[in-house]
């Protein structure tokens, strides 16, 4: 070992910036990495699907093999009913939860609330749909679309429920002061002042809920099933875009491959929509409160 | 400050002597609503083993050992899908972790802040993609890339049992490709969230010390998130074990043991997708519950593990600045 001189270092730390620039570079590569397959997607679903995309698509039903042009016109009604039913089910839960957490939530009852709604979305998908299926289908002795929203917005809780405690609670305690100092009650008080104060917020988590569902096939296959004509009876199968997707995906006739492409860039529409319109609703909340 | 702590408390008491009764009925309502959340975790608790019952009674957990799955002979082996599973999640573990960790040290430490927000908002719009969407673009995006890649490597180190066997391009390698663009987003999202926890005195302290960032990221800020990292990664694990349809699509669905990352394979999650409409037997389904029950209990653990790392860093963080 030789003694420190002034070259050696100067060399060091040469050596030393030359680690921290190519640090640099490999995080910007690695971003690329993560984002380049997004790329990818989108450019394959638009270029695939933009050719199925007609006014048919929307307004048609299926044809059988064989038959070119149809739609998927009762697909479409049907993700949104689906959508609809599982905010029946998941936002009452969710929302009322929520409030709960972030009102009175300091017992270990709530941290148990706060911990099975963690587990719950953990869960996989298709494990949610199987839980459905044993406990709506089966006494029912059909697939319906009751029981598709039903999944579906049992997906939508854990989202739901964290989101709006966060919210809640990140409304300024004057608020609550001034409401209750002019004698309304705690429940009116949450109800009138505090939930107004935190709508966008709430209403971001349902979007981010929805759009996390509206694209859920594997719980749908088990509970709302699919049909080729036009449902609109919540007790019976129910067809819908992402069912649709995968079953039209892996046949091999071109023209339903085809329709496959044009309902995933529905699909991915929608998504991406729900996506952009809760980041623009937080954006102006937490600009507020930060 | 002790005053401004007790204040809401003690208005929030005198709230509900005036409320009384109506407050009483309101703070119910919504217990009940919460209670739902442990109901509906109990409820499918519940179903899932009293409905794999019968295949609990007949095979234990001997299953586990079974390499054959033959529902038309009653013979169920779960070894196949235990397999298909960890295979292609340790395979997407392995392509996604590195590219993540990257990622996320440059969104929360070396990006210019301009930039942060725009890349982290397209890094989560890749985790908004439908499965069913990934699958499709498996299939005929992915595959039939996939398919010369094979060959070409078969050509080269077919040799080796890892790249040998017929190149489908459907099989363990899309499946694992496919997880690891599914995963990636997750573990990023978090890491970055814990690597921003990690409070700012730590970077000072380094950088007071002459460190050049990358050192100090190295040394001490992931010292501190250490285990909120690990966190995220077996959450994208968790994700990657129950993916279900984008797998189901590229997988092949073949309860086969094979060395070869080329041979289709199936999954606990895709085996569920794929028979639990068809299953007929009382036995057959009572196994397939069974795996649905597996899948459940490891979720579990999972996650709570996951939870607790996570929140082991957040938490600490909690009391230092944040930037």
């Amino acid at each position: 070992m030789s003694l420190p001189t002034a070259r050696g270092a100067a060399l060091r730390h040469v050596r030393r910036r030359a680690v921290n620039g190519l640090m640099w570079g490999w995080g910007v590569v690695c971003v690329l990495a993560a984002v380049i397959p997004l790329g990818f997607v989108l450019y394959y679903v638009i270029a695939q699907g933009a050719s199925g995309i007609n006014l048919d698509f929307f307004t048609q039903l299926p044809k059988p093999v064989g038959e070119p042009g149809g739609g998927m016109a009762n697909a479409i009604v049907g993700s949104l009913i689906l959508v609809g039913l599982a905010s029946l089910v998941g936002l009452p839960i969710g929302i009322l939860g929520g409030i709960y957490l972030a009102e009175f939530g300091t017992n270990r009852f709530a941290w148990t609330v706060r911990f099975f709604a963690d587990v719950l979305s953990g869960v996989p998908s298709i494990v949610i749909g199987i839980f459905i299926w044993a406990m709506v289908v089966v006494p029912t002795h059909t697939l319906s679309a009751l029981a598709g929203g039903a999944a579906l917005g049992v997906m939508m809780i854990p989202t739901v429920v964290r989101t709006t405690e966060e919210l809640v609670r990140l409304v300024p305690v004057s608020l609550r002061e001034a409401s209750l100092s002019l004698g309304a009650t705690h429940w009116r008080t949450v109800l009138k002042i505090v939930l107004v104060a935190a709508k966008g917020g709430i209403v971001t988590g349902v979007l981010l809920a929805v759009s996390r569902i509206a694209g859920e096939a594997a719980p749908l296959l088990l509970t709302a099933g699919s049909n080729q004509f036009w449902s609109t009876h919540i007790n019976q199968p129910m067809p819908s875009l992402p069912v649709q997707i995968f079953t039209y995906a892996i046949q091999p006739y071109e023209d339903w491959q085809r329709q496959a492409w044009a309902a995933a860039l529905v699909l991915v529409s929608l998504v991406f929509v729900l996506s952009v319109a809760a980041r623009y609703v937080t954006r102006g909340r937490f600009r507020m409160v930060r | 400050m002790e005053a401004a702590v007790d204040q809401p408390r003690s208005l929030k008491r005198r709230g509900i002597f005036a409320g009384g009764f109506e407050d009483r009925v309101f703070k119910w309502t919504t217990l009940l609503f919460a209670a739902c959340v442990i109901a509906i975790i109990g409820s499918l608790a519940y179903l899932l083993v009293a409905d794999s019952w019968p295949a609990i009674r007949r095979f234990s957990w001997g299953f586990l050992s079974g390499r054959t799955w033959d529902p038309v002979h009653d013979v169920f082996g779960w070894l196949p899908f235990v397999y298909g599973t960890v295979v292609s999640s340790a395979l997407a573990l392995l392509l996604a972790v590195p590219i993540s960790l990257g990622a996320a040290v440059f969104l929360a430490e070396l990006a210019p802040p301009w930039l942060r927000s725009p890349l982290s908002f397209l890094v989560e719009l890749l985790a908004a993609v439908p499965s069913v969407v990934y699958g499709i673009w498996g299939i005929f995006v992915l595959v039939p890339v996939l398919r010369p890649l094979e060959i070409w490597l078969g050509m080269h180190l077919g040799t080796v049992p890892l790249f040998s066997g017929a190149p489908y391009g459907i099989g363990m390698l899309a499946a694992g490709l496919i997880l690891a663009v599914m995963v990636l987003p997750i573990i990023t999202a978090v890491s970055r969230d814990v690597l921003r926890a990690v409070p700012v005195s730590q970077r000072e302290a380094a950088y007071a010390l002459g460190a050049t960032r990358w050192e100090a990221i190295r040394g001490p800020v992931f010292r501190y998130a250490r285990a909120g990292v690990l966190g995220a990664i077996i959450l994208g694990l968790g994700r990657a074990l129950g993916e279900t349809m984008a797998v189901t699509m590229v997988i092949g669905n073949t309860p086969s043991i094979s060395a070869s990352v080329f041979a289709p394979a199936d999954t606990m999650a895709s085996v569920l997708a794929n028979q639990f409409m068809e299953a007929t037997g009382r036995l057959h389904r009572a196994a397939l519950m069974e795996i649905a029950l597996l899948l459940f209990l490891v979720t579990i653990v999972i996650n709570a593990v996951a939870r607790l790392l996570i929140w082991s860093v957040a938490r600490g963080a909690q009391g230092g600045v944040r930037e």
